[in-house]
């Protein structure tokens, strides 16, 4: 009877070795896919321990604005934010079931699970001490974006509850220097171990009508109205003929094309025939930027538009950037409401702040963005941003020409709020109306440029407690632009 | 005579020193394993440890001096594998009572003394395994009646949705752990005396001889005997067990092959209908097939050990340090899961290669053994072992289907762990008798001191 034992202890050598090759597979060659939470998020044992890690800073200038401390309950680190009204939007928030902003895109250096930080993670291994996540330096700049959070929370012209954002840009870097977005919420409440409350308060901040999480610097397109006539203007002197003394059509009125439709200037001077491209500008003439767009052409105003930035997206160190939005397939009429921003032309403030620094850094638009450098835990450099080119969205000769136009519509037009004396300032305003029904939208973005030192703002409300006819891009938007502005260049 | 010896090339030495050695390196991980456990929960050596140490020592120590004196030839390498499996499995078992505030443990100690006394019983009594033999009928009608037993009214009952617990006023046990030993015993002892019919006539199909239709009588009737079980409780792994029990013995009995095909094609009928008919198999298959699609249902067991051992990687999270406690029922069907993550790839393939171990010092034994009866109850338990196993750990690693049965020596269970003792008494009793030499050539060779021992054990 030996023969078939013999073959039975082949045949158990196969089953153990089944078995060994499994767990093998199991535990060598599949645990990474099942360690990864992306791809299994049933698979808590990696949560809890992300959640429980320390994890780096974000930084702001050398102050952290997020940060781990040590936390003497079920996790060993609770995430805690310094302002989080102010940064909410920026920071996002770090909790158990998800992240949002740079916790979210830098999530691989603030958990040290980032390649980068290889060198770091071995030293963390060989000392037999627990791993460490990096930090995250921010392009923010501490007093614009206080000045920014000022304007929008602290404002007694506009009250309490307004909606809006404001986003400042360095023309030539494309670095985001301020981020607010309004109304905010804390994150704090989000990173908090108390599950149970974290499941309420979460619930209670996306029922929320006015929508707190969302990040409208990036995330809300309205209609950019009179602001975009600066895109308008860019078509046209691109064409080669016209430049800011050029004379365009003016007039009280223009009829839409094919159309008995008539809309006129709110009652400012646009003379009665020809006038200069700067006057209009500095007047905010629909008459003038209707008749432009209509000549200009559907697709030349699309194409200079999409130079800007609008139909894709730039920033990748917050997600889900909104793409602006130049519509396609218009008529006459349609084409020339695009020319001062309606129609279904729509933009998020980053979108009008890209535009702004385009001509200010000479007709070439950086591409934005925020994340400074990477620090590892010992605060040495990993990597710093480099500026990186996105588009050239008008020539330098077009650049200047717009600029000029924008500094006398700061000086002598509808944006006089903005000036800021010795300093060059230029500037335009907007107030949109996004349906009959609803309230207007008031636009304001402005420059400032001296010594060298230049920044890009945008400033967008959505919704303040005011009738409509008390809204105008100018006497609200404006001066949070120029508090802004001004921050920056101090 | 003199010529037989030498031409056999060696006696078996006793080896009980190289068992000693061994039995205390098993109790240093079994030890080791506990403190290491309250030192990973509670950051301190568990308060008892004393007690408990003391106690793990007692009992194997007993159980080594009792191999010296009742079954000096025995194979060495069994007792202290087992006992570090054991060992291992009471560190794992207080690991999850820690976290869940369960007592587990304490009752596994006492089910683990129980286990040893009968274990040792079974060395002291049973002198010559061939007395088993007498008990051929009495055996297969016992295991027959403890199968039954989960089945009858007032005493059965169903946990788990498998019906194979019994209730004894205050104690549970599953019968079917214990009537698979007595099952191996009656099978040995009816394919002794009927391996020769069953073996010689045949007829040549295809290059496989395959036996008569008269003498598939047996097979057929374990066949059916194993499909009930799985329709009456519902019991996936057992009714594998049991088949693949009788027809492995049926195969060594008769040495043909064409068992295996006539069986191996039963058993895949039997599958393949037990999957078609019934929706607990099909609720298996699926969370087997993917245990993330019902992820919080039930794929949730077999998910949540997976998710363990990943996390457990190469070298583990060291005991105490990781989650266990998140799979449900860690401590009996899914202790390898918890053991995987806390001791990792390396300590899992530790366990496995013990089980090996014992498996193949098993089989060895079986090789080694004079006579037929021997050579059938040790392959026997050997493979009900290693199938075992490998329906158990394949079933929680998502090699195969998870079919409900206990990890031997590691899981929490009273019965399991009692039968399996046994088994082991059992295999070291025949390997006693395998390895000890012949009788006769005692006075001649130089194992002389050993002859009165040997003379005094020979029977008949």
């Amino acid at each position: 009877m030996n023969k078939p034992i013999r073959t039975l202890s082949i045949f158990c050598l196969l089953l153990f070795l089944a078995l060994l090759g499994n767990v093998t597979y199991v535990q060598y060659f599949k645990a990474s896919d099942y360690n990864d939470a992306a791809q299994f998020p049933e698979n808590r044992r990696v949560v809890e321990a992300a959640f429980s890690r320390e994890r780096g800073a974000i930084l702001v200038g050398r102050t952290p604005i997020a940060e781990s401390v040590p936390s003497d309950d079920k996790y060993e680190f609770q995430r805690q934010y310094a302002e989080p009204l102010m940064y909410a939007h920026l920071t996002g928030y770090f909790s158990f079931y998800n992240q949002t902003g740079i916790e979210r895109t830098q999530n691989g250096v603030l958990s040290g699970e980032d390649d980068r930080l290889f060198v770091s993670r071995l030293v963390d291994l060989v000392n037999n001490a627990s791993p460490k996540g990096g930090s995250v330096k921010l392009t923010i700049d501490e007093d614009a974006q206080q000045a920014a959070y000022r304007g929008l929370f602290e404002n007694p012209q506009l009250g309490d509850n307004v909606q809006g954002a404001v986003v400042a840009i360095e023309p030539d870097t494309g670095k985001i220097l301020a981020m607010v977005s309004s109304p905010s919420f804390d994150p704090n409440e989000l990173a908090s171990h108390d599950l149970g409350a974290v499941d309420k308060v979460s619930k209670a901040l996306s029922d929320d009508p006015e929508r707190p999480l969302e990040n409208r610097a990036i995330r809300r397109d309205l209609p950019p109205g009179s602001v975009f006539k600066l895109v308008t203007a860019a078509a046209a002197i691109e064409t080669g003929n016209y430049d800011s003394e050029a004379l365009v059509p003016g007039g009280s009125s223009y009829t839409l094309p094919h159309t008995t439709t008539s809309i006129g200037n709110g009652g400012r001077n646009c003379g009665s025939d020809k006038i200069p491209l700067t006057q209009a500008m500095e007047n905010s003439c629909n008459t003038t930027f209707l008749a432009l767009a209509n000549e200009l052409g559907q697709d030349k105003m699309r194409a200079q538009a999409e130079a800007f930035g609008f139909n894709s997206t730039a920033l990748t160190d917050l997600p889900n950037q909104l793409k602006s939005t130049y519509p396609t397939d218009l008529d006459d009429a349609q084409t020339a409401m695009t020319g001062m921003g309606q129609f279904e032309v729509r933009s998020t403030p980053i979108q009008m702040a890209m535009v702004v620094a385009g001509i200010v850094n000479n007709g070439v638009v950086m591409k934005p963005y925020v994340v400074d450098e990477v620090n590892s835990p010992d605060l040495d450099v990993l990597d710093k941003a480099e500026p990186r080119e996105l588009s050239e969205a008008v020539s330098s000769d077009t650049a200047r020409e717009l600029r000029k136009m924008m500094v006398n519509t700061a000086e002598r037009g509808t944006a006089k709020v903005a000036r800021i004396p010795g300093v060059e300032v230029g500037a335009k305003t907007g107030t949109a109306e996004g349906c009959d029904a609803c309230n207007n939208y008031a636009w304001f973005v402005s420059y400032a440029t001296i010594d060298g030192r230049s920044v890009a703002v945008a400033v967008m409300l959505e919704k303040v407690n005011l009738s409509n006819s008390q809204i105008a891009g100018g006497a609200l938007a404006g001066p949070i632009a120029k508090d802004v502005m001004e921050a920056v260049i101090d | 005579m003199t010529q037989s010896n030498s031409f056999l090339g060696f006696v078996h030495r006793r080896r009980r020193g190289a068992e000693l050695f061994l039995l205390i390196l098993a109790l240093a991980v079994g030890i080791g394993a506990y403190a290491a456990v309250g030192l990973g929960v509670d950051g301190e050596v568990p308060t008892n440890i004393i007690g408990y140490g003391g106690w793990l020592a007692l009992l194997t120590i007993t159980s080594h001096v009792v191999v010296r004196f009742f079954a000096p030839y025995a194979d060495p390498v069994l007792l202290p594998v087992v006992a570090a499996l054991n060992g291992l499995g009471l560190a794992a078992i207080y690991r999850l009572d820690l976290a869940d505030g369960t007592s587990f443990a304490q009752k596994q100690l006492v089910w683990m003394s129980v286990g040893v006394a009968l274990f040792i019983g079974t060395l002291v009594l049973l002198r010559d395994h061939r007395i088993l033999q007498r008990f051929t009928y009495t055996c297969g009608l016992a295991a027959i009646v403890l199968l039954l037993m989960p089945m009858m009214p007032l005493i059965g009952v169903t946990k788990n949705g498998a019906r194979i617990w019994i209730n004894l006023g205050p104690v549970g046990m599953q019968p079917g752990e214990v009537a698979k030993v007595l099952l191996v015993i009656a099978f040995a002892g009816y394919l002794v005396v009927h391996r020769d019919a069953l073996a010689l006539a045949g007829r040549r199909i295809l290059f496989v001889d395959l036996p008569r239709g008269r003498d598939l009588g047996p097979i057929l009737a374990m066949w059916l005997l194993s499909l009930a079980i799985l329709v009456f409780q519902r019991d996936l792994g057992s009714s594998l067990l049991f088949f693949g029990i009788f027809l492995t013995m049926l195969y060594v009995a008769t040495e043909r092959p064409g068992w295996l095909v006539v069986g191996g094609s039963l058993f895949a009928v039997g599958a393949l209908l037990g999957w078609r008919a019934f929706s607990h198999v099909q609720v298996r298959v699926d969370a087997w097939l993917d245990p993330f699609d019902d992820f919080y249902g039930s794929g949730n067991q077999i998910g949540e050990s997976l998710f363990g051992m990943a996390w457990g990687g190469m070298l583990g999270r060291g005991l105490g340090q990781g989650s266990p406690f998140r799979i449900p029922f860690a401590e009996s069907d899914f202790i390898v899961g918890a053991l995987g993550e806390e001791l990792g790839l390396t300590g899992l393939m530790a366990v496995i290669v013990l089980y090996g171990l014992i498996v193949e010092r098993g089989l060895r034994t079986a090789l080694v053994c004079r006579d037929a009866f021997g050579k059938l109850v040790a392959s026997g338990l050997a493979v009900v072992l290693a199938l075992q196993v490998f329906v158990v750990i394949g079933g929680v690693t998502k090699l195969i289907p998870l079919t409900g049965l206990t990890t031997p020596f590691l899981s929490y269970g009273g019965s399991s762990l009692v039968a399996n003792w046994v088994i082991i008494a059992l295999l070291l009793r025949i390997s006693d008798q395998a390895r000890r030499p012949v009788p006769d050539l005692s006075a001649d060779t130089e194992a002389s001191s050993s002859s009165e021992d040997t003379q005094v054990v020979s029977l008949r």
